[in-house]
């Protein structure tokens, strides 16, 4: 198996926070050398230092942004969570369901390094006075889930843990939760519905899950990388957080940064916040032989197509954000010059057609005809209109137009797709408007 | 209140509502699908959405769904904008993706909200052209069709069926375009509640059955405002009639009462109107031969001749027919000569209910009034079965928690999923004491399972644990007197704590209990507790209040030949005292005439029978379990169709049998004079005045009509009969008319709706055009006048306390456990009903079953009151010891009399030779 995790050069404790302890060989590190190499200080050092709202503010304070795609500030959410005077305690939940199309930064951590995510869980936890955390984790994941299985019976069995967490006389214990795979458990209130058993629609918001989550009680959701950045802000305070990215970005931190596609050297990088799409796909070897670079997704498949011309932007949150697209997880899907934007664009509409969780009218019953009309144009059978009609879907699966995020997702790459490339999509269509039967029921057909 | 700006226009709204409902209740046009009145938002659907604006000088504006964007003061909307026109006309066109072209075929259309909208938004061209998504259907039992393909997705019918109604076996599988909603398998949907799927689902997934067997559209039908009749809590419902037949029953809106829901019983109960051996024509049976028919005049000179013959004449009224006709039958007979048909200790008990409700110090609250109540405690009745509106109500009181949890947090009431997700599981205190598992169990705070006098026991230590100078209860056990003591504190801590009790154990102790607990309360200066008290039948609480002589009174009359004379009212006898009793009492009469619309065992023996109307036939006044009067109004002439038949209204008969007897020109007969003679006679029923006179009621000069505009085919419907057209027939009684023409609208005010419509809204939801505000009261009052008003505290303390109940050696108590399904005969005889029916089963405690060596499903020999019979056992874990049930209504097939709602000793034993108990298998 190829190496996933690659480096530019040496990983230290000070500027590679998320990966410097990994080995070469990929194998987990353990809970004796994570101990050895400063692992769980960060908790002991809250245990002794912080309370949980000095904890709150040291992670507000570092603006840490949330790392499964949206960017919203970790210590933000902390801090709206209901905690304290009247208030039950609650449960801190890792977002671990991995789902994103061309994602694969949070497995590297929990199978490599689960240790790291439950020290930034029992902080978070610690900060919002949670009284359990939930790993909700992928099911495919099963390299992670048997990591963090016996990372968590270590961590419980070293007292780092369970009742009375190192004597601090503070309650906290972790149980992983494996989900049934769907992509839509990614979104924090369908993930606290599957996780108390429900179907996975996503929730109403008010209430958000800081004031009633999972079973009524303030819930904190954050991504895998999120809490896997908390422990070294504990360590080093907010403003070495802040300086990591130096003057690439107004955002803190490093970045789990990574390519797929047909490049030379596909894989992820831990980079400063900030750092240049050229920069990263220079590390990715560059594309392969014979292929230039037609187009990328700067983070998933529900970010929006840029061009060649955008690589050249810091990839944070903010930049990407100007283009119209979005940053992401920053895991970047690059698209070759020999390879069909419709038919990539019909292969994302197909995944986030089948993902749509059912709940409202435009994601699903529109998702699937913007399938079935990509479908048409793939095969040369579109009809005058079509693409008009795309563009319109589009619209109307945009932000305010659904009930959650997931069909402005995925209306992202395909409103991008045919904007900078028109072109490929007029080449679908040989029918006038209007033809009948383009899917004809086959005879015999029930 | 709030100012909103909606298209240039200002609106004085509620702010603790959402635009929707403001905008609704304006009277302004938004489609909307998964929003309902009664059950808040929830986001799904997107086609309610209009533009908002962030101030007078915003003209960008931005989208939102109504439904869910509270109203706030100072807000600029649009409707008309035509971004969100677009919006909602594509959320229309993404719902008909795979929505079937099926309308010509669909037993929705014509009433089908998704018609209405998909008109309203203008959408009439699809651009899909590919294969639409389709789904297998389920065999959901004899109520409810279900067609899948024509799902639009809106949740609704999940959202009634477990979140309203409390079922779980209806739900949503599957995800993205191939969400499914139904059963796990196939199978019979097991909540009481499931018509209501038909109105909820705003297109043709699930419809009515029943309907379905002889489909009409719905503007073919004609409808007239009425009252279920099968069981006392008063629900409003508009039957639909063709051809001479009752096609289906709708929910007819009444903000006080049943709001937008009934009970199966309720709904599916109808088929009794249909039947094909109803006695259309007078018959006589004389000397024991034949029956033979014969014409009006004959049957009356027949009967008046026989009646002449006796010395006495006295009448047997009924609790299900209407005040009307009892009252009509009185004065034929005389007060002194009447009998409410009810058997006696039922007699004593609702006229003790009546005066509970009068006189200890708690009003009578309406179903809606239940649904705001914030702790219940249920003393006997399973409510469920024995009045289930009153437990849906009850569901809604408890669900109440989260509406109160929610607004703590800011969430208003009608953002139904944020409600939920903040409720969880909690909810307003219920506490049950039944002597079997009731349905209602999951959602209470405590079921306790107890025999009846320990039942009445625990209401007594309640009392006294609220006030201390209630009597005591001797020899409470410890675990009692605690439950007792925290039920108190509950109500008291209550802002509008409710007590419930009732007729179906045929307890007295029970209703005294609830008694001393209402008038506890009232001393702890809690005047807006309520008191519900459940009666059995239609018209029992107007029967009370008439007054009269009970049935048993009326039986030793004959038996000592204090009268020979007997007119029966739309009552069989049979199913309320044991045949051998009825028997010999109508042995010995020398005339007895039936005036009734079945052929019941009673109508078997008359020696003259007159063909009734039922409440599909007839006019009438009944009084609900909450004294609320209310007309039904007749939905045909059952003539037009039938020339052949001479059914009329029982009040019609004995008003003629009376003229004929006295040798007196009949006089003309109005329903309002019939009315007034009851309002006048019965001082308790003075407030029908309110309601009379109605006949001559106009909007615009018009009558009211009864058929919907569009009704089609008047000139051919009867062309087999005669080419002819014959003159619609005259309603004299009321202001409704038997005919499309007259006034059908909703813009002047009418307390009576015979069908909801409204131009662009033919579906159910048109109650919106005539309520105050959506899911309001009707702008013109809801119908009914209300007949109890609660006294100053007052009465004293009931200190007749039974004693613990001690199982006894070799003696079992057979108590009745009502049932929804088969409780009532009436719908009992309607097929879907029977096909719904539990077979009878007698109720066993397990450790007693296994006392006896009875296992479950094994046939057992009931012996009592001079009656033995078999039945299969079932096994109750909750059953205490000592007591035995029987389903109440369907056992009297079984038992051929039994008196319904007695509590008596019998012998239990496991049947011999045959293992299998065949249900029906009877030795009187």
């Amino acid at each position: 198996m190829s190496r996933i995790l690659q480096s530019a050069g040496e990983r230290r404790s000070e500027t590679h926070p998320l990966t410097w302890r990994l080995h070469d060989d990929q194998s987990p590190v353990l809970l004796e050398e994570y101990l050895d190499t400063g692992g769980y200080a960060a908790v002991t050092k809250a245990l002794e230092q912080y309370t949980y709202e000095s904890l709150t503010e040291e992670v507000k304070g570092a603006n840490l942004r949330g790392r499964g795609g949206a960017g919203f500030s970790a210590g933000m959410k902390w801090s709206l969570t209901a905690k304290g005077g009247d208030a039950p305690r609650g449960y801190i939940v890792c977002n671990a369901d991995e789902m994103e199309p061309g994602t694969f930064k949070d497995r590297l951590l929990m199978e490599q390094q689960p240790h790291l995510l439950i020290e930034g869980m029992i902080l978070a936890g610690y900060a919002n006075r949670s009284k359990q955390g939930y790993i909700f984790l992928r099911g495919e994941y099963h390299l992670a889930a048997a990591s963090i299985q016996r990372a968590l019976a270590d961590a419980r069995a070293d007292g780092w843990l369970g009742p009375d967490v190192r004597g601090s006389g503070w309650d906290f214990d972790i149980a992983l939760h494996t989900g049934a795979g769907r992509y839509i458990c990614g979104e924090e209130t369908a993930l606290i519905n599957s996780l108390e058993g429900k179907r996975a629609n996503p929730r109403a918001k008010p209430p958000f899950p800081g004031q009633s989550g999972a079973w009524g009680l303030p819930t904190v959701v954050n991504n895998v990388e999120t809490l896997c950045n908390v422990p070294g802000i504990v360590n080093h305070g907010a403003d070495w957080f802040q300086a990591l990215s130096g003057d690439l970005s107004s955002d803190g931190g490093t970045k789990l940064y990574g390519v797929s596609g047909k490049v030379n050297n596909p894989g992820l990088w831990e980079l400063p916040m900030g750092t240049t799409g050229n920069r990263i796909l220079e590390l990715a070897g560059g594309m392969r032989d014979g292929l230039a670079l037609k187009s990328w997704l700067p983070g998933g498949g529900s970010t929006g197509f840029l061009l060649p011309e955008h690589l050249e932007l810091a990839l944070d949150f903010d930049t990407i954000g100007k283009t119209g697209s979005r940053m992401g997880t920053g895991l970047l899907t690059v698209v070759a010059d020999n390879q069909s934007m419709v038919s990539l664009t019909r292969n994302l509409e197909e995944f986030f057609a089948r993902e749509s969780c059912g709940w409202c009218t435009p994601c699903r019953d529109g998702l699937p005809w913007s399938v079935k009309l990509l479908r048409a144009l793939e095969a040369g059978e579109g009809q005058a209109g079509d693409i008009e009609l795309l563009e319109q879907m589009a619209r109307d699966l945009g932000p305010g137009k659904t009930f959650c995020a997931h069909a402005p997702g995925a209306a992202m790459p395909l409103a991008s797709a045919i904007h900078y490339f028109r072109d490929e999509f007029e080449r679908g269509i040989t029918r006038p408007e209007g033809e009948a039967h383009a899917d004809p029921i086959p005879v015999g057909s029930v | 209140m709030a100012t909103i700006h909606v298209d240039g226009n200002d609106y004085e709204v509620e702010d603790s509502d959402n635009l929707l409902h403001a905008c609704l209740s304006l009277g302004l046009d938004i489609p909307y699908f998964c929003w309902h009145p009664a059950m808040g938002s929830v986001g799904a659907c997107r086609q309610c959405a209009v533009k908002q604006y962030k101030d007078a000088d915003d003209d960008r504006g931005m989208l939102v769904m109504s439904c869910m964007a509270p109203v706030k003061d100072d807000a600029y909307i649009s409707i008309a904008d035509e971004e969100a026109k677009a919006f909602r006309e594509t959320v229309i066109e993404f719902l008909m993706v795979n929505h079937p072209h099926d309308c010509p075929v669909c037993e929705e259309g014509g009433h089908c909200h998704l018609q209405d909208m998909t008109v309203m938004t203008g959408h009439d061209r699809r651009r899909y052209r590919f294969r639409k998504r389709t789904h297998r259907n389920q065999n959901l039992g004899p109520f409810i069709a279900h067609e899948m393909n024509r799902c639009i997705t809106c949740y609704r019918c999940t959202r009634f069926y477990q979140d309203y109604a409390g079922g779980e076996d209806l739900g949503a599988f599957g995800a993205h375009d191939n969400v499914y909603f139904g059963r796990v398998t196939d199978g019979t949907l097991e909540s009481e509640f499931s018509g209501n799927l038909t109105e909820v689902c705003p297109t043709g997934v699930f419809t009515d059955q029943t309907h379905s067997d002889h489909y009409t559209r719905k503007w073919d039908l004609q409808f007239a405002p009425s009252i279920c009749q099968q069981c006392a809590s008063g629900c409003n419902i508009s039957p639909g009639e063709r051809y001479g037949d009752i096609r289906r029953i709708e929910n007819r809106y009444n903000g006080d009462v049943n709001g937008y829901f009934l009970c199966d019983r309720g709904r599916f109960g109808y088929g009794y109107v249909n039947r094909k051996d109803r006695p259309t024509r007078p018959e006589c049976r004389e000397s024991g031969g034949e029956a033979r028919t014969m014409e009006v005049d004959e049957a009356l000179d027949l009967a008046a001749d026989r009646l002449r013959g006796a010395k006495r004449i006295i009448g047997i009224g009924s609790p299900r027919a209407s005040l009307e006709s009892n009252h009509r039958l009185r004065q034929l007979v005389g007060a002194a000569n009447f009998s409410t048909g009810i058997e006696a200790g039922e007699l004593a008990r609702i006229r003790r209910m009546e005066a509970l409700n009068r006189e200890a110090g708690l009003a009578t609250p309406s179903l809606r009034e239940i649904e705001q109540c914030d702790a219940i405690l249920v003393l006997g009745e399973d409510l469920i079965q024995s009045a289930a509106r009153v437990a849906l109500s009850v569901r809604q009181a408890v669900r109440g928690k989260g509406a109160e949890l929610g607004a703590e947090r800011g969430i208003p009431e009608w953002n139904a999923e944020a409600v939920k997700t903040i409720a969880q599981d909690a909810g307003h205190p219920l506490f049950l004491a039944t002597p079997d598992a009731t349905k209602l169990d999951g959602i209470a705070t405590h079921a306790g399972r107890l025999a009846p006098d320990d039942i009445a026991r625990l209401g007594f230590a309640v009392a006294h644990a609220l006030d201390s100078t209630a009597p005591v209860v001797d020899g409470l056990d410890e675990e009692t007197s605690q439950l007792a003591g925290r039920i108190a504190d509950t109500l008291l801590a209550a802002k509008k704590p409710l007590v419930i009790a009732g007729e179906s154990l045929g307890s007295m102790a029970i209703l005294e209990a609830a008694g001393n607990i209402a008038r506890a309360l009232g001393r702890r200066q809690r005047s807006d507790a309520g008191l519900t008290l459940v009666r059995r039948e239609a018209n029992s609480v107007g029967l009370g209040l008439l007054g009269g002589e009970s049935l048993d009174w009326a039986m030793a009359q004959l038996e000592q030949g204090d009268a020979d004379g007997v007119v029966i009212l739309e009552n069989d006898l049979y199913v309320r005292l044991p045949t051998s009793r009825v028997d010999s009492a109508l042995g010995r009469a020398a005339a007895v005439v039936v005036v009734d619309h079945q052929r019941t065992p009673t109508w078997e023996r008359a020696d003259v029978g007159l063909p009734a109307g039922t409440f599909a036939e007839s006019d009438g006044t009944l009084v609900s379990l909450e004294g609320r009067a209310q007309r039904f109004y007749q939905v045909f002439d059952p003539s037009y169709m039938r020339p052949d038949t001479r059914i009329r209204e029982s009040w019609r008969w004995l008003h003629a049998l009376h003229a004929t007897l006295e040798r007196q020109p009949m006089e003309t007969i109005l329903l309002d004079d019939l009315t007034q003679a009851v309002a006048e006679d019965a001082p308790a029923l003075a407030p029908l005045h309110q309601n009379t006179p109605e006949a001559m009621f106009r909007i615009h000069g018009l009558k009211l009509a009864r058929e919907p505009h569009r009704y089609s085919g008047r000139t051919a419907m009867r062309a087999n009969l005669n080419v002819n057209e014959p003159r619609a027939p005259v309603d004299l009684d009321t202001p409704f008319a038997f005919s499309m023409e007259g006034y059908a609208g909703y813009r002047e005010p009418r307390r009576e709706v015979a069908f909801a419509w409204a131009p662009g809204w033919n579906s159910p939801q048109a109650w919106n055009k005539f309520q105050d505000e959506v899911g309001g009261h009707l702008r013109a009052g809801d119908p009914g006048v209300r007949l109890f008003t609660a006294a100053a505290v007052g009465g004293d303390y009931c200190s007749e306390i039974p004693a613990a109940f001690e199982p006894r050696e070799g003696e079992w108590q057979v108590i009745d456990l009502p049932q929804l399904f088969g409780g009532d005969d009436m719908s009992r005889r309607a097929e879907p009903i029977r096909e719904r029916m539990a077979p009878p089963q007698v109720a066993l405690n397990q450790a007693d079953a296994a006392g006896l060596g009875i296992g479950a499903g094994d046939a057992v020999s009931i012996a009592v009151d001079g009656t033995r019979f078999k039945l299969p056992a079932r096994l109750s874990a909750g059953l205490p010891p000592g007591v035995v049930g029987l389903p109440s209504g369907a056992i009297q097939e079984v038992t051929g009399g039994l008196t319904p709602g007695v509590m008596r000793w019998g012998q239990v034993a496991k049947a011999e030779h045959d293992s299998q108990a065949s249900a029906g298998e009877a030795r009187p």
